[in-house]
């Protein structure tokens, strides 16, 4: 735990020149390319407005399993740019890496595992590489101490209420399966971390479904502290063993009335939903829950008719995907993207394709990459998709 | 002739090809595309990165420099004026066409760039991006057609005006960046009682922002941290700007109107099918033969016929394209207009010239279809 919680090694100008390098006249001078666009010129740690990270160490959670078809584990430590200003227990940040051989740049959320941070400390991701995913895969298998990563600001609203020792909080409750122990580990240790020890009367309840021993993270670590005297009940279900409204009854009596954190696959936040939803259907406002990207529908293959549903997220309109253009589709339903040459060359259309897959009907190319850009009037849907318009 | 071997379905405009062999060659141009698209990786990548390092690394030179008085001025200027030069030309007129999204990097997004120039991205990209590039040479919807101060083409109706022809084009090269910057607030139109002055009251705040900064940059702050060298500094900044201005005028005007550049009207293009859409690009644009120093300085807008066809495909690309492109045009007996910057810099200052009197010759659109090209092989 020690390393997690380190003090930050300045890799960056200092205070002052930080200051100096934020103000009006360093921005007036830069214009319009930005103080960063010269800064990196010289070394890329150095940064007055983007937050960047280096890889100060790579630690292998599970190594996973090809006959179980388990995923491999790690713990990325990271030293941000003094530009980082921390992050809440239970947030997530945007990483982006150039993977070799593709020179694009590709952006991915995970959740940050370590205890809540204070600007330009250290932190923790813990990522599990994904079959498909690339990004995912990229830094379990191949990122090195060194590696430099592209970092967003801490983001989320699924965190900690307050601590240290929340105060007014007398149970907390956290629900978790798979990769959703993440943000619930990163909440445990950041009470810990600030003394917590339950002795006021109060309690937490961890529990969390894994595919199977091998498949646990942090299984040392959360052994530790279900030993220690501390108010912290861990219970880890393994392999077959569900959710079960039964269980969580049997384990916290009042569940409904406690202050719980959800975060899982697709299938557990539906179970939970249930066991808390009332007779009408309402779920109980202490509930808090973190999804998982939206599951899509695999694409159509070429010739095939293509079968899926269009949202357009931001004006909460969808449809029947027809193979029309994404721009027509969202004219047929009232919206009003904007446009210009209508065939692919001027990029007034672009919009970020937020999960699932289309086609450019200029190449036949398809595409199913998270948070894409995509000319929406070369574009059409080839399965769901998720647009942000 | 090759006139009487026409078939009833040949296209006159477009130099006696029928709608098939149109269709057929926007066919081959797509393949093109689609092969370079293919291809689309880290060399293109480690290039934009290595021309901006160059341009950055030049634009600091050029900044320091201006300390060392009398021996550094020099130096200074032209480090600067090559610098505002990339910046505009190999860097931002081509990430801002999108050439360079699909590399996922924030600092080369279409949508986020913007240049060392008194004009807006976001604006420029309307009237460039779309309107100039979806409406190429259609005049009277196309506004690079004399930039809505120039008489370039005999289908524009002569006026007592025009007369200062070679005027106006002098001050539009000194000036450039400033014709450019007011070239969306589409003052002929307003004048002509197209456009509403109203019209343009959103873009104001922008293009003032813009205007400030720029000058701000060049003209107050960089000068004043020189100390009493600020008159030399000023100067020096201001000669870069006119510097890159007088380049990129003569770049952009020997891509444009070259003699035998073919101009088009609405109703001719009205329904273009995309074949006939490659061609009008094709016969609309002019490129200039030289050195791989001068295709970078130009950003590659040399290859203008090429940047016309595939205007989204990163620049440094269309060297190669145009191998490919000229030997279409060879096999389709279609005319592609090139010939060294000298060349064609006389050629757009003549039609400068001639454009400022009435009358002039009826489009550039000699009709040679391939049967012209067999009989060429014949008689050669």
């Amino acid at each position: 735990m020690s390393a997690l919680i380190s003090p930050p090694v300045s890799g960056g100008p200092g205070p002052v020149v930080g200051r100096l390098l934020r103000s009006r006249l360093a921005a007036a001078l830069a214009t319009p390319h930005g103080v960063d666009r010269y800064l990196e010129r010289f070394n890329p740690m150095w940064t007055a407005h983007e937050v960047r990270a280096r890889v100060v160490s790579v630690h292998r959670e599970t190594s996973g399993d090809t006959a179980t078809g388990s995923a491999p584990v790690a713990t990325l430590t990271l030293q941000p740019t003094s530009t980082w200003r921390g992050h809440r227990a239970g947030q997530h940040v945007l990483v982006g890496v150039e993977l070799p051989g593709s020179a694009k740049r590709h952006t991915r959320a995970f959740s940050i595992s370590s205890a809540a941070s204070a600007p330009g400390e250290r932190f923790t991701l813990t990522i599990r590489a994904h079959d498909e995913g690339q990004v995912s895969s990229y830094l379990v298998r191949e990122a090195q101490p060194g590696t430099l990563l592209h970092l967003s600001q801490a983001q989320g609203e699924f965190t900690l209420v307050e601590s240290p020792a929340t105060p007014t909080i007398s149970r907390l409750l956290f629900i978790t399966g798979g990769s959703g122990i993440t943000p619930a580990m990163s909440m445990v240790r950041t009470l810990l971390r600030d003394g917590y020890d339950g002795h006021a009367g109060r309690r937490v309840t961890f529990l969390h479904f894994a595919r199977s021993p091998e498949d646990q993270i942090f299984a040392d670590e959360l052994a530790e502290i279900a030993a220690a005297d501390n108010g912290v009940d861990v219970h880890l279900r393994h392999g077959d063993q569900q959710f079960s409204e039964f269980e969580l009854r049997r384990l916290v009596p009042d569940y409904r009335d406690t202050d719980t954190w959800l975060c899982g696959p697709a299938g557990l936040v539906e179970l939970v939903k249930g066991a808390y939803a009332d007779a009408a259907g309402e779920l109980s406002p202490r509930l808090r829950m973190e999804f998982f990207k939206p599951a899509v529908a695999r694409a159509a293959s070429p010739g095939e008719v293509i079968e899926g549903e269009v949202s357009f997220t931001r004006s909460g309109a969808s449809t029947a995907a027809t193979g029309a253009s994404l721009l027509e589709q969202a004219e047929e339903l009232g919206l009003e993207p904007e446009f210009g040459c209508r065939m692919g060359i001027c990029f007034s259309c672009t919009a970020t394709l937020t999960a699932g897959t289309v086609r450019n009907v200029l190449t036949g190319e398809e595409s199913s990459l998270s948070d894409e850009e995509i000319r929406i009037c070369v574009t059409a849907a080839a399965g769901d998709c998720h647009i942000d318009l | 002739m090759s006139t009487d071997t026409l078939s009833p379905l040949a296209d006159e405009k477009y130099h006696g090809l029928t709608a098939e062999q149109i269709d057929r060659l926007g066919t081959e141009l797509d393949a093109l595309r689609q092969r370079i698209i293919a291809d689309l990786g880290e060399a293109d990548a480690a290039y934009l990165r290595k021309v901006v390092t160059t341009q950055r690394t030049m634009e600091i030179a050029g900044r320091a420099l201006f300390y060392l008085p009398v021996i550094g001025w020099l130096p200074a200027v032209a480090c600067l004026s090559v610098s505002k030069i990339l910046d505009n030309m190999e860097i931002g007129h081509n990430v801002m066409h999108g050439q360079y999204d699909f590399l996922g990097d924030p600092a080369f997004n279409s949508r986020m760039f913007d240049w060392d120039t008194v004009c807006p991205g976001e604006q420029w990209k309307y009237s460039h991006n779309y309107i100039h590039h979806t409406f190429t040479n259609i005049v009277g919807k196309d506004r690079d057609v004399g930039y809505g101060i120039l008489r370039m083409d005999p289908d524009q109706k002569w006026h007592p005006y025009y007369l200062g022809n070679p005027l106006y084009a002098f001050l539009l090269m000194t000036f450039f960046e400033w014709g450019v910057a007011l070239h969306d607030l589409e003052v002929e139109n307003i004048v002509s009682g197209k456009r509403k002055l109203a019209d343009n009251k959103p873009l104001y705040p922008g293009l003032m922002r813009k205007i400030r900064r720029q000058a701000l940059k060049d003209y107050v702050l960089f000068p004043a941290l020189t100390g009493p060298l600020f008159p030399l500094t000023f100067l020096g900044n201001a000669t870069a700007n006119l510097v890159r201005n007088v380049w990129a005028f003569n770049i952009i005007f020997c891509g444009h109107f070259p003699a035998g550049v073919a101009s088009f009207s609405e109703e001719e293009t009205a329904n273009e099918t995309r074949g006939q859409w490659y061609l009008r690009q094709m016969l609309g644009s002019a490129n200039i033969r030289g050195s791989k120093l001068m295709h970078l300085m130009s950003g590659n807008l040399s290859h203008q016929i090429e940047h016309h066809l595939f205007p989204d495909l990163p620049a440094r690309r269309y060297p190669e394209m145009a191998v490919e492109v000229q030997e279409i045009c060879e096999r389709y007996g279609l005319p592609y207009n090139t010939g060294r910057l000298r060349q064609q810099l006389f050629s757009v200052f003549k039609k400068i010239v001639r454009y400022s009197f009435p009358g002039g010759q009826a489009k550039a659109a000699p009709v040679r279809g391939p049967e012209a090209v067999i009989e060429d092989s014949l008689a050669a």
